[in-house]
């Protein structure tokens, strides 16, 4: 647990950068700091390990003041990662990994298979340990900066908008990635985005930060966008909050209709067949799972991978609402397409069935 | 050349002596320039004065310095260590901008991390900055090591010998060859220099090289 207390950090050029926080980000969470650009985010996770001093107030992590403590040895035992990277361009990939264990005096066959199994963790080929960090894409540096933030396993892992510098579809994979890992670590994590949508998609709490460093609201990500509490708030979480609160609403059953299919490679005829007099007919592969949509009108020979219509999102049976109202939006049927577990088709649903459910038992209300 | 060929033994020596003359002062002033200019760039302050003082060094006359040296130091006029000493002062006027502009190079996201991960000053300086530094040190080095092979022979004028000591050899005597000897050797040796600090540099810079090589 991080606990901030009255912590005001005013530069020597008077810039009051942080004013006043106060906050707790509970032990094995992932706290979001968000807001606009210069609202004290960077100088706030910096405070933490104490690379920036406050001006006052106070800092405990689990209960010990940061301040009584040795900054080297606090900050080994503190995962951080930044935007950049950060990486030595002088060292492998694997050494890199390896820093932290290192400087704890860990011998050195131990911080090397320790590095290597991290490497892999994190999605990366083993064979890349050998290079150096120039040598590797954007995407991947990133993976290898949070190996090398996790090393030596830390308790409190600080992130500075460690995806934001990718391409938005990396940036997504990163995201799920992180979760899936932060769900067997269990890290005590302070992440800072500038990016709300990122922040809803990584909280389990939101601080929005003012400029000046104050705290404007501290909420689950699904309370602040169904009760933002005043107008920053309001306005830095955008227009569509309302569409983005379904990412959290409980999924109702949804009523799935039967959807005829054809396989992938079947005749013009079969597919027209299948398709009983609708425009549009879904294509299925061997293994059952929805591929794209075709127009059995228009074909010709046989259903092929390029007659796909591939603009069509697919949503899962039990996710989110907000998933299966973008399923049915985007189909060219505006029929949503519904798979199970193993990504096999569960069935169809209208959008404004999916509307129903949310007036029904779907989020929001005042 | 038949001149050449009956001095081989006596050349090789004022060659070996010349690349001590010049070698050793490229060391000594390599331990100088970089706390000089560690300082320069850990201090933005001391940056000008730093660098203007020790690049004055440079315009003093290389005759001027050897002359002066032994009333500095207390050496006699024809100790070789007037030389070492004088060398040492060019090659730091050369190397401390080069130094403390090397290491500003280093981008600060990599300091920055460092710190995060707890390396205290002192192993950032000596693990991190100093080898992103080396590309740009070697560069300095390779100019200096050149400046001093070429300003050894002006030790001749005082008595030091060394390949220089061909060039008044000759002059004095009318006589090509020797000139043309020293000449050589003289290119000869400044390029054996600048061919091992760049494998030096090399060696100590796989990184660089590995660049795009995807
Ligand atoms: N070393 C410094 N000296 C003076 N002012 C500073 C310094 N570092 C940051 N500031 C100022 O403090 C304020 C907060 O900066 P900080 O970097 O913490 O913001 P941020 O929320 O991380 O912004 P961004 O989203 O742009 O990264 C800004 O006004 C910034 O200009
Ligand atoms: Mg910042």
């Amino acid at each position: 647990m991080i606990t901030f207390t009255d912590v005001t950090k005013v530069y020597p050029d008077g810039t009051i950068a942080v004013g006043g926080l106060s906050l707790t980000a509970p032990t094995g969470r992932i706290t979001v700091l968000v807001g606009p650009s210069g609202c004290g985010k960077t100088t706030s996770l910096r405070m933490i390990n104490r690379m920036i001093e406050p001006t006052s107030g106070s800092i405990a992590i689990d209960g010990r003041d940061t301040a009584t403590l040795n900054a080297t040895e606090l900050r080994r035992g503190i995962g951080y990662v930044i935007q950049s990277g950060g990486l030595f361009p002088h060292r492998t990939i694997l050494d890199n990994i390896a820093t932290v264990p290192l400087l704890l005096g860990w011998d050195k066959r131990r911080a090397r298979a320790t590095a290597l199994d991290l490497l892999e963790r994190m999605g990366l080929d083993p064979a890349l340990a050998r290079r150096y960090p120039n040598q590797l894409s954007g995407g991947q540096q990133q993976r290898v900066g949070v190996a090398r933030a996790l090393a030596a396993d830390p308790p409190v892992m600080l992130m500075d908008e460690p995806f934001s510098a990718v391409d938005p579809q990396v940036r997504d994979q990163l995201q799920d990635e992180f979760l899936r890992l932060q769900a067997e670590l269990g890290k005590t994590i302070v992440f800072v985005t500038h990016d709300i949508d990122e922040a809803v998609k990584l909280g389990d709490q939101i601080a929005v930060l003012r400029v000046g460093g104050t705290l404007a609201q501290l909420a689950s990500p699904d309370r602040l966008l169904a009760d933002p509490a005043d107008d920053f708030v309001a306005d830095f979480l955008g227009r569509d909050r309302g569409y983005r609160g379904l990412a959290f609403a409980p999924a109702p059953a949804l009523p799935l209709r039967r959807e005829p299919t054809v396989l992938l490679g079947s005749t013009a005829d079969a597919a027209r067949a299948a398709a009983a007099g609708e425009t549009w007919l879904l294509v299925v592969d061997a293994a059952g799972a929805p591929v794209g949509w075709v127009e059995p009108d228009r074909l010709a020979g046989v259903v092929t991978a390029s007659d796909l219509h591939r603009g069509g999102t697919v949503a899962r049976v039990g996710g989110s609402l907000r998933a299966a109202l973008d399923a049915a939006l985007s189909a060219p049927s505006r029929r949503g397409v519904l798979v199970d577990e193993s990504g096999r088709l569960a069935g169809t649903v209208r959008a404004h069935e999916v509307l129903e459910a949310i007036e029904r038992e779907g989020p929001g209300g005042p | 050349m038949t001149w050449f060929l009956d001095h081989v033994p006596q050349v090789w020596s004022l060659l070996v002596t010349h690349a001590v003359l010049a070698a050793l002062p490229l060391l000594l002033g390599l331990l100088v320039a970089v706390p000089l200019g560690w300082l320069a760039r850990r201090y933005p302050r001391l940056y000008p004065p730093v660098v203007a003082v020790t690049g004055l060094l440079y315009t003093i006359p290389s005759l001027a310095l050897f002359i002066l040296m032994p009333l500095v130091i207390g050496t006699g006029i024809l100790d070789p260590r007037n030389v070492v000493v004088a060398l040492t002062l060019y090659t730091v006027a050369l190397l401390v901008r080069t130094v403390a502009d090397g290491l500003a190079a280093v981008p600060d996201h990599v300091l920055q991390a460092a710190t995060a991960m707890g390396i205290g000053p002192l192993r950032r300086f000596l693990a991190v900055e100093l080898p992103l530094a080396v590309p740009v040190i070697a560069s300095g080095l390779r100019v200096a090591a050149v400046s001093n092979v070429s300003i050894v022979s002006v030790a001749a004028l005082i008595g030091v010998p060394q390949l220089g000591s061909l060039f008044t050899d000759g002059f004095a005597r009318a006589f090509l060859d020797p000139i043309v000897v020293g000449i050589v050797a003289s290119v000869l040796l400044a390029a054996a220099f600048d061919l091992a600090i760049l494998a030096g540099s090399r060696a100590l810079t796989p990184w660089v090289r590995a660049r795009g090589a995807r």
